[in-house]
Order: C-alpha cells, then sequence, then structure tokens
C-alpha cells in the first residue's frame, strides 16, 4: 500500500514531498507580501488623511467580505492582461505571462495583507502613547525611534496575530491549485487521478499541511519567546 | 468596462443566490448541533470525551476545507464498502458532499467558539444557582446557555460570513452556485474585472444583510449592557 510512496520514478514521494516545498515557498512570499501590505494600509488606517483612511478600509472590507476563490479567479484571469495594460503605460508592447507561482503570491499575499493590517493596526494602537513621548523626550527620531523602540514593541503584540494569518494564508494556497501551481493539493489530485487511490493520497496531504502547521507552530512559538525576551507582565508586578 | 455585459451577467449570477444560500443555511444548522457536542465533549473533564474531540478540531483547522471536500467527495468513494453502504446516495452527490465537508468545518470552528463561550461564565453563577437548587441540565439551560450565547454571538457572526465564503469552493465539485457561474461567464467572455465586481458586489450584499442581523441581534440580547456588567 505504502509503495505508491517510493521515492524516484517509481512512486510519488519526492513529487509529494516537492508539493509541500511548493506550498511553504508560496505560503511564506504571499505572508512577506502580506506583511508588507498590512504594514502600508495600517499605515493609511492610523492616518489623518480620510482619503487613505477610506481607502484602507475598502480595501480590507471587500476582501473580507469575499471569498478567496474570486480573488484568485480575479488575477488568474485578469492579472497578465493587467501586467500588460501597465508594461503598455511604459512603451513596452510585448506579450507577458505571469506565471501560477507570481499569481498564486499575488492573490494569497492580497488576502493575508488584510488580515495583517487589522493585526499591525491593532498592535501598533495597543503600544502606549508615552512610550512614543518618551523616545522624543530623549531626542530619538526616526529609525532609532521607530526602530529601536516602537517596532520591537508592536512585534511582541502582533506576534501571535501573524501566526494566525500564517495560518490562514497556507491553507488559502489550497486554492491557488485550481490554477495550475504543483502544490500539495495540486499534486495529490494529480497522483490521485494517475494511481486511482484519491483515498492515500489525500490523507497523505492532510499529514503533509498538519506536519506544516505544528513546525510553524514550534517556529512561533520560539519567536514570541524571542521577542518577549525583557517583557514583564503587569500582572506579574 | 463593459456594463452591458456587467447588467446580463448580474441576472444570471443572482440564479446562483439560491444554492448558496440554501447551502450555507443546511449546513450552519447542522454545524451547530456538531459544534456544541463538540464543545462539551472537549469541557466535559473525562479524557476519553475531550482528546477525540481536541484532534477533530485540530484536524479540522488545519488542514484546508478544498482538501476537506476533496476527500469526503473523491477519497470515500474510492471504497465499495461505502459504494455500497446506506450513506451512497448522499456522498455520490456533489450537493450532500458539499454540505456534509462545510457541517464538519463549522462544526470544528464554532465549537472553538462555544467552549470560549462556556468558559467564559463566571463560576459565581454555577454557585448561585447550585445554591437555588437547581439540577445540573436546568443550570445549563437556563443559566450558562443564555449567557454563552451572548458572549459567542460577536465571534459567531464572523464565522457566518466565514461560510458564505467558504461556500464558494463547493462550485470546484461542479455545483453552480455564485462563484460556478461567475467563472462560467469568466471563461465564455474573459471578462474578469466585470464579472468579479458582479460576483463580488453580491457576496458583500450577502455579508453585509448578515452583518446587520447579527447586530440586532446583539442589541436584542443587550451585548453591550452585558459585557459592560461582567
Amino acid at each position: 500500500m505504502f509503495d505508491v510512496f517510493a521515492l524516484g520514478p517509481t512512486g510519488w514521494g519526492d513529487e509529494m514531498l516537492m508539493g509541500a516545498v511548493m506550498t511553504v515557498l508560496v505560503s511564506s512570499s504571499s505572508l512577506l507580501l502580506g506583511i508588507t501590505i498590512g504594514i502600508i494600509f495600517a499605515a493609511c488606517k492610523l492616518s489623518n488623511f480620510f482619503i487613505l483612511r477610506a481607502i484602507a478600509e475598502v480595501y480590507t472590507t471587500i476582501i473580507r467580505g469575499i471569498p478567496e476563490l474570486l480573488v484568485i479567479y480575479l488575477l488568474f484571469f485578469g492579472g497578465s492582461s493587467a501586467v500588460m495594460y501597465l508594461a503598455k503605460i511604459f512603451g513596452y508592447m510585448g506579450y507577458i505571462e505571469l506565471n501560477a507561482f507570481t499569481i498564486g503570491t499575488i492573490a494569497v499575499g492580497a488576502i493575508s495583507g488584510a488580515y495583517s493590517t487589522e493585526v499591525i493596526r491593532g498592535a501598533v494602537n495597543s503600544v502606549p502613547k508615552g512610550q512614543f513621548e518618551v523616545g522624543k523626550t530623549l531626542g530619538l527620531s526616526g529609525y532609532s525611534l521607530y526602530g529601536k523602540v516602537i517596532f520591537p514593541q508592536v512585534a511582541r503584540i502582533a506576534l501571535p496575530g501573524i501566526g494566525n494569518v500564517w495560518q490562514i494564508t497556507l491553507k488559502d494556497t489550497a486554492l491557488i491549485s485550481v490554477t495550475g501551481l504543483v502544490e500539495i493539493m495540486r499534486q495529490s489530485r494529480i497522483a490521485a487521478g494517475s494511481t486511482h487511490e484519491p483515498f492515500i493520497f489525500y490523507t497523505a496531504a492532510i499529514i503533509l499541511y498538519l506536519l506544516i502547521t505544528r513546525l510553524s507552530n514550534i517556529f512561533f512559538d520560539i519567536a514570541e519567546k524571542k521577542y518577549s525576551k525583557g517583557y514583564v507582565s503587569k500582572e506579574a508586578i | 468596462m463593459r456594463f452591458d455585459l456587467m447588467y446580463e451577467s448580474f441576472f444570471k449570477i443572482v440564479e446562483g443566490i439560491p444554492l448558496t444560500l440554501q447551502v450555507v443555511s443546511i449546513s450552519t444548522i447542522l454545524g451547530i448541533f456538531l459544534a456544541v457536542a463538540v464543545a462539551l465533549m472537549r469541557i466535559s473533564g473525562s479524557k476519553f470525551m475531550s482528546l477525540p474531540a481536541y484532534y477533530f478540531v485540530y484536524l479540522i483547522r488545519g488542514t484546508p476545507l478544498l482538501l476537506q471536500l476533496y476527500f469526503v467527495y473523491y477519497g470515500l468513494s474510492q471504497f465499495e464498502f461505502i459504494r455500497e453502504s446506506i450513506l451512497w446516495p448522499l456522498l455520490k452527490e456533489p450537493y450532500w458532499c458539499g454540505i456534509i465537508t462545510l457541517t464538519i468545518s463549522t462544526g470544528a470552528y464554532s465549537s472553538e467558539i462555544i467552549r470560549g463561550g462556556i468558559l467564559s461564565v463566571s463560576k459565581n453563577y454555577i454557585e448561585a444557582s447550585d445554591a437555588l437548587g437547581l439540577s445540573q441540565v436546568k443550570t445549563f439551560m437556563l443559566v450558562t446557555l443564555p449567557i454563552t450565547v451572548r458572549q459567542a454571538l460577536p465571534a459567531y457572526g464572523n464565522e457566518l460570513i466565514l461560510m458564505v465564503k467558504a461556500s464558494s469552493l463547493i462550485s470546484i465539485v461542479t455545483l453552480m452556485e455564485i462563484t460556478g457561474i461567475a467563472r462560467t461567464i469568466i471563461s465564455k467572455t474573459y471578462a474578469p474585472v466585470e464579472i468579479f465586481l458582479v460576483a463580488g458586489s453580491i457576496y458583500l450584499a450577502i455579508n453585509f444583510i448578515i452583518v446587520i442581523f447579527v447586530n440586532l441581534a446583539e442589541r436584542r440580547l443587550g451585548i453591550e449592557k452585558a459585557t459592560q456588567g461582567l
């Protein structure tokens, strides 16, 4: 029963593992894009300009209210033509086609960006105002204020939330399989189809996802400990 | 922008709304029963009850819904004994596979919401109703449950929206609900932006209505007052 998972050309073991690697790659790049988007839109939501706040609000409302699958279809069918349209403005007339990895990263990144926005906004809001004031009183500004004083505190508060966003992102990448990117989901479909053993391969896929979840939980626990170093909660005092 | 196409496709996509709502409401209702059962198992205190419930929730929350759907739709039908069992009339229909998968999924997620709600009920209330001589069942029905509903409702509202979004996946197993119809039109007309706007607005409208109803229910139950008082 397990020889279908043999490594090499006789079994699907190595293909499934490559699928898992692809899932991790596309999830991590989506999360990075998502956090970048999250920082930008969190800044918009916290800004004093009404227009910036409204744009960020519309973005998060739309993404959180519309099925992920629709967003992926939009980029899958419309992504290349949008890029070509932009390229035309800059004078490039050739044909551009985005590969499934890029489209997937942009789509899932846009989705996880909306969730990251809320996490980061909440974290920035929960840094006490006094911290900014004290920093300024000490004559800090720019990188030394935001990089050395504010960021470590935001990171500590945001990390558990980012851990949740990572879980959502990881699971959302399964939807990219509809665009043809060969990650766990797609690979197990292919294997199930050609061996007529769907039960075994979907079970294997479930195990792979649970393993990735488990490993990333350990990673986030370590990161949370690192960023909580030197922090004493109010209850402890 | 091709507004004529948007106008035309609007009436086609609207035809998918009943199926979306039907699948969402059937699985939500079935899911509540599952969720309460799982939540009670988790807080039962007995390991034989709480461990299976814990692993069930871990399994469902740790894997993508699409994979669960494939597992139920393609994975189970591989076995002879399932094809000969009495469940086969259900399991061979993509419609019922969708409902089963969504029910299991929302059951796992909402069990955590309900568990959190039950755990948030202060011990003092339980002791007070003990002192008043209420039986365990009566305590649960008259004290724990009403407070749990109040506590869990805001989070449950989010879960309902997630369910509406999740129902779009059943289009992948050939069901023609909102997303399924939208996808067909996109691949025929190659106008992804227009169709996305139409289908997306329909989903936003549905979710907006849900938010209004949940807010009404929250006000009705006096959630602001209750959370202030606790």
